[in-house]
């Protein structure tokens, strides 16, 4: 113990002593100067570069775009159908939900070529005829971990369908599907914004968003360990 | 939004119907994507969240008596629903929910530290030690609404927990407020051919678990009911699966009691 001590004891003298000869006025102030200019400058370079490569580069590079199958007007059918969204997006009467809809419904209206539209006419020879499912890209699909209960919320909820799809209902064209490429999932559940700000309610789809809301209306606050909303009301 | 009564999902098992056939662990099984290798032989590494013990009362011939136990997760509620295993977990990954006195497991939260099946007295907890791989077609079979757990992960009984969501949505798009005790019955229940296992809210006095089993919800839940008991009750976990047997000797292993008396 003693002989390291003492050797310690010896390395700290050292220190202190060789602290007054690198700190010596004897090196040019100007050349110093120069030198502490340039590492700030390359700090600034590279503390840009980096923010550029977070914040641009690397969400570009992390979304895949796929385009949507069929282009679908969502607007046009909109006006043609009687019940709103419910007409093609429906509960079956156990209380699941159909989600988008399967080619049989389609064909209910589309057995042959109604419009003028390219679009419509390539989906009745692409997929009606050769009785293809569309394979549609779903923007708002949840990791495999979460159970949502459309009925839950549309019939005791009582929400409407803009508070988290937004206005889909009224556009003319889908957008590109982003996925992500290191999870799979769609960019709708992170956000458009990489930053996770939100200015809608339909701009996120992230568990955060659920239990606020789920916060809001008193949904099942059981949990023991966070005396928030449990977990088994929407993970399985 | 109005709350409804807290619920309390239990069960009981009566010992005396079981014939050990292991319907319940098959239908465990097909219904949670529960994960199985080609080589079985390892027990320690097998996962089965319904598993069936057999018991021996350990007496020679006119007197040797075999009993079969099968053992779902217990859902300890503990005291104010410390069960062991939400205690000691770090991650959230595991949690009480008080109004349907379920323990969760979240797979995508646990990071495999394996506390909890430290923690678990009645070894219900199982860790994946591998990626699950399905025979070729098979992934086509899986309930999609169970998630399928990946390597590195402990999972466990969860008393069906999607069957509860989905009895849920069906009374909501009947308009109903509450769901009925035939609307959420587990896997198991349904599958035991003897009628062993009832399943139901133990805070219903309309629920057959309740009428069974009675439970005393100021005295630890502890069963009124005769011939009832709850395995190693004595360690306090409050269990919400209660056993039924006439047989003196099953009650008295369901809380070790042979292993006490030698010590003593």
């Amino acid at each position: 113990m003693s002989t390291e001590d003492e050797q310690a004891k010896a390395v700290s003298e050292d220190e202190i002593s060789e602290i007054p000869e690198t700190g010596s006025p004897e090196i040019g102030e100007n050349e110093q100067d120069g030198s502490g200019a340039m590492i700030i400058l390359f700090f600034i370079l590279g503390f840009v570069a980096s923010l550029i490569v977070g914040w641009i580069i690397f969400p570009k590079l992390l979304y895949s775009q796929k385009q949507q199958p069929v282009a679908f007007n969502h607007a046009m059918h909109n006006e043609l159908v009687d019940e709103g969204c419910e007409s093609c997006h429906f509960f079956r009467e156990d209380g699941s939900y159909s989600g988008v809809p399967k080619l049989a419904q389609c064909i209910d209206c589309h057995e042959e070529v109604q419009g003028e539209s390219e679009a419509e006419e390539y989906f009745v020879t692409e997929y009606v005829q050769k009785e293809r499912e569309v394979p549609w890209l779903i923007y708002a699909k949840q990791p495999p971990c979460v159970f949502f209960s459309h009925v839950a919320h549309v019939k005791k909820g009582d929400m409407d369908c803009v508070t988290c799809h937004g206005n889909i209902g009224e556009s003319e064209s889908l957008r590109v599907y982003e996925e992500n490429r290191i999870s799979g999932y769609s960019r709708d559940i992170w956000g458009s914004n990489i930053g996770g700000f939100k200015k809608n309610s339909w701009d996120r789809m992230k568990m955060d968003d659920c239990a606020e809301c789920h916060r809001k209306e008193n949904v099942n606050q059981g949990s023991v360990q966070t005396e928030k909303g449990a977990c088994f009301v929407c993970h399985r | 939004m109005k709350h409804e009564k807290a619920k309390k999902f239990g069960m009981v098992i009566d010992l005396d119907k079981c014939t050990g056939c292991g319907s319940c662990m098959v239908a465990c099984m097909a219904e949670n994507n529960v994960p199985f290798r080609e080589d079985e032989t390892d027990k320690l590494l097998s996962v089965a969240w319904m598993r069936v013990y057999k018991l021996t009362n350990g007496k020679p011939f006119p007197d040797a008596d075999i009993c079969y136990l099968p053992r779902p997760c217990q859902h300890c509620e503990g005291h104010h629903g410390h069960s062991p295993c939400v205690s000691v977990c770090p991650a959230t990954a595991t949690d009480y929910d008080t109004r349907t006195g379920i323990v969760s497991q979240i797979y995508a939260r646990c990071f495999g530290c394996r506390y909890c099946m430290a923690a678990c007295p009645y070894h219900v907890r199982l860790f994946n030690w591998y990626d699950p791989v399905w025979p070729d077609g098979m992934e086509q079979s899986l309930n999609p609404d169970v998630s399928v757990r990946m390597r590195g992960v402990v999972e466990k009984c969860s008393f069906c927990i999607q069957r509860y969501q989905m009895a849920k949505d069906r009374a909501y798009m009947e308009g109903r407020e509450d769901i009925e005790e035939e609307d959420y019955q587990t896997a198991c229940t349904q599958a035991c051919p003897a009628d062993a296992i009832t399943f139901g809210d133990l805070n219903n006095p309309h629920h057959k678990v309740h009428q069974l089993a009675r439970p005393d919800h100021r005295n630890g839940g502890k069963p009124r009911a005769k011939n009832l008991f709850r395995l190693l009750e004595r360690l306090g976990t409050n269990p919400k699966v209660y056993y039924k047997s006439s047989r003196e000797w099953v009650r008295n292993l369901g809380d070790n009691h042979d292993a006490i008396q030698e010590k003593a």
